[in-house]
């Protein structure tokens, strides 16, 4: 009898251990991701075409735009959908006067003179800027290929005269021109890793330790996790890529696929819903956190957590010569530049702690059109916008780059200097002036010819390397009174960093005049009845 | 010490016994884990401290219940009926009378286990302090579903500032409760009391009339 009660004890402790497992099993996957993969047409699998088997690509390629008309004999609306794409236009379809080509400034290498300095161009996904055709294998190409530069080096050859030259690089060319694929993270990240006129400059979450990240590091994309490419998440549609464009939020509203299965994939709830955390006395408190904390915030602890970022970049102290007339470049911690006579000073951090905003997705951004106020420094060029009474305002990570520019001193706005070495700019110089005055009426912006320079700040909101779960913040970095991650954070009650002055000392006051008094008290009582037995 | 002769008297039956006890290990728990969470010091850790603190909250507010039926269905409500008669003397008792040696004015008897100044502080504690406490603390743990129950107009730091004022105010209660066990005619009189149920008083003066009917 009682071996058999045992037996069946045993049976259902290993019944509710299996399905307790089963249980963890199940939620460690986001609730959305089975219906994201159903969803995922952006996926090899789905591939119907053999570039390599196309007679259109078997050709001598003399130009990078043959190649374009080639992709466009068959992908015949590419052209007509691209050209009304941000990554074409560099002009903000929401906010007028915004954007790369338009009067947008940022802290790193200022303005792009409407497109008109050259080497920004090295991220523009034309040929010739807007001039000539689309380089579809900017995004496409499956192959470390320079494509600019490769075509540069054609023509060059081809002016040479030298046969065996060309024949060598349209072979090339030729090798790599079938390749052709869904971008990966090497293709975008040829430009967004690379930010801000270097690796790791403008991002502090978005570097070339990106293309073949660790778990670690970022648990979506890692190679040795789910290895999600950017497009993941960044869906798109007829080539329109899904993300924050300045003030204009990444989405509207907080929609996750379980909600609707054809949402875009650019958030977190759209996978993981708003309530992601496991449903125990913990995972519950954690999901009542949702509604004013970004996911970001505790999962993203640092940034650039593998390659250093750039924090800092004063503009002030450019265009020192050395004693024999030569440029200065002087390096400094993580192998990267700690003073460029064509660029200035610069600060790099590796492992930041970012620091947090209530945030509702838009970023305030100053142009080159704007008028600043150099008595109220530093002057914020991009700023989160949000409010604690705003609900849907989160507080979440930035990464915060500091640094200092040239203004018009009588007009009070921002200068935009022509920088690139082609345009005779400030690099090949080092001349103010000149490269502020040609850039400045390029632009078609007024100048009074007089400049000076004042501090700024630049915001990027914190998205990407998020950690795994088990290297999330923990409550104790914000719930603290010293040194709280959110220390400058306004407008909410945050227990364990907060608390109301007055009270404590008024509490923690009565209670030891409480002591205090009870210890006379016994004290008396023990004097007391000793004397009154010394009576008796 | 008195010379008077002493009886045993049964003044706490076994749940009622029970629950202070339990109210006790449920208090103490909770001052320490809400010190943490209110930042006081670091011990078992934030997140810990927090699950602790809510599981004994809910814990506390459901048998909380237990003990409102106990004293409605008991009648033993009527022991926590305030009054002012002898008030004053029972002050004077233990600021002065007890250093003399004095007997105490109103002692313990089955039938009025509190003398009026333990009522009046009881009934404070347990019909104001502790449900007060228990309902900012239920607010506290249950803020995001405020808006579904359109109570939004609280701010959580409105909240928290009477919960935590709520916890000074107990806690400067149990220091002084804490002491006052020492008063019987030993030192561990009434505490024994409490765990054994038996209370040995001194006997003689009979339970007073006003004690027994006492109504508002």
């Amino acid at each position: 009898m009682q071996k058999r009660l045992f037996r069946l004890v045993l049976c259902l402790a290993m019944i509710a251990l299996l399905s307790g497992q089963r249980a963890i099993a199940k939620e460690q996957e986001a609730p959305g991701l089975k219906m994201a993969d159903q969803s995922q047409i952006n996926s090899a699998k789905w591939t119907t075409v053999d570039h390599s088997k196309f007679k259109e690509l078997k050709k001598k390629f003399t130009s990078g735009d043959q190649i374009t008309k080639a992709c466009l004999s068959c992908h015949t609306e590419a052209a007509d959908q691209l050209h009304r794409a941000i990554h074409w236009q560099w002009l903000s379809p929401y906010d007028g006067g915004y954007g790369k080509g338009a009067y947008s400034i940022n802290n790193f290498c200022i303005s792009t003179n409407k497109m008109h300095d050259l080497e920004c161009e090295n991220c523009h996904i034309g040929w010739n800027g807007k001039h000539d055709g689309i380089n579809c294998l900017k995004c496409h190409g499956q192959t470390n290929m320079d494509w600019r530069q490769e075509f540069k080096d054609l023509k060059e050859a081809m002016d040479s005269g030298d046969p065996d030259w060309v024949g060598e690089i349209q072979a090339d060319i030729q090798k790599d021109v079938v390749k052709i694929g869904l971008p990966q993270r090497r293709n975008c990240g040829s430009c967004h890793f690379n930010g801000g006129g270097g690796e790791g400059v403008k991002h502090g979450d978005l570097d070339g330790s990106l293309i073949r990240p660790s778990r670690n590091l970022d648990v979506h994309m890692g190679i040795d996790g789910q290895n999600f490419t950017c497009t993941r998440c960044h869906t798109t549609k007829n080539h329109l890529v899904a993300g924050r464009v300045y003030s204009t939020p990444a989405m509207k509203k907080h929609v996750s696929l379980v909600q609707n299965d054809l949402a875009p994939k650019i958030e977190c709830e759209s996978c993981h819903t708003s309530k992601p955390h496991k449903k125990n006395a913990i995972g519950r408190k954690l999901n009542d956190h949702t509604d004013r904390v970004a996911c970001q915030t505790c999962h993203i602890p640092t940034f650039a957590r593998a390659h250093a970022t750039q924090m800092e970049w004063y503009w002030e102290t450019a265009g020192k010569r050395d004693k024999n007339g030569k440029i200065i470049q002087k390096k400094g911690p993580y192998g990267r530049p700690v003073y460029k006579s064509i660029k200035g000073n610069f600060v790099w951090k590796k492992n930041v702690k970012p620091e947090y905003f209530w945030y509702n997705g838009s970023i305030k951004s100053l142009t080159a059109k704007d008028v600043i106020d150099p008595s109220n420094q530093p002057i914020w060029i991009s700023k989160p916008v949000g409010s604690p009474s705003d609900k849907n305002s989160k507080i979440a990570p930035f990464k915060v780059h500091r640094g200092s520019q040239p203004y018009d001193i009588e007009n009070n706005t921002f200068v935009t200097p022509l920088l690139s070495e082609e345009n005779n700019g400030f690099w090949s110089t080092l001349d103010w002036k000149d490269s502020i005055t040609r850039g400045m009426k390029l632009m078609g912006l007024p100048y009074s010819g007089k400049f000076g320079f004042v501090k700024t700040c630049y915001v990027q909101p914190t998205t990407h390397m998020v950690a795994p779960k088990e290297n999330a913040v923990k409550c104790i970095e914000c719930h603290t009174r010293n040194n709280s991650r959110l220390a400058s954070i306004t407008g909410v009650y945050i227990p364990g960093r907060d608390r109301f002055i007055p009270l404590d000392m008024a509490g923690w006051g009565i209670a030891i005049i409480s002591l205090i008094a009870i210890g006379l008290h016994a004290l008396g009582r023990i004097v007391f009845a000793a004397r009154r037995k010394e009576d008796d | 010490m008195s010379h008077k002769k002493m009886t045993n008297l049964y003044l706490f039956t076994r749940y009622e016994r029970l629950w202070h006890w339990l109210q006790f290990i449920m208090i103490s728990i909770l001052m320490v884990t809400g010190l943490e969470v209110h930042g006081v010091y670091v011990w078992l850790g934030y997140a810990t401290a927090v699950k602790i603190h809510n599981f004994v909250g809910i814990t506390w507010l459901i048998t909380f219940f237990f003990f409102v039926f106990w004293i409605l269905t008991t009648g033993e409500w009527k022991q926590y009926i305030p009054t002012t008669k002898k008030l004053f003397s029972v002050i004077r008792f233990y600021s002065y009378g007890i250093f003399k040696g004095e007997p105490h004015p109103v002692p313990a008897s089955k039938e009025a286990k509190h003398n009026p100044l333990q009522r009046l502080t009881y009934l404070g504690v347990a019909a104001a302090l502790l449900p007060l406490q228990m309902l900012t603390g239920f607010m506290y743990w249950s803020y995001h579903s405020w808006d579904d129950w359109g109570i939004d107009f609280f701010t959580l730091k409105q909240v928290a500032i009477a919960h935590m004022a709520i916890a000074f105010a107990i806690l400067i209660f149990v220091i002084i409760h804490v002491y006052m066990t020492t008063t019987g005619h030993t030192v561990f009189a009434h505490i024994k009391a409490m765990i054994t149920g038996w209370e040995e008083i001194e006997e003689g003066e009979p339970v007073q009339d006003w004690e027994k009917a006492a109504r508002p």
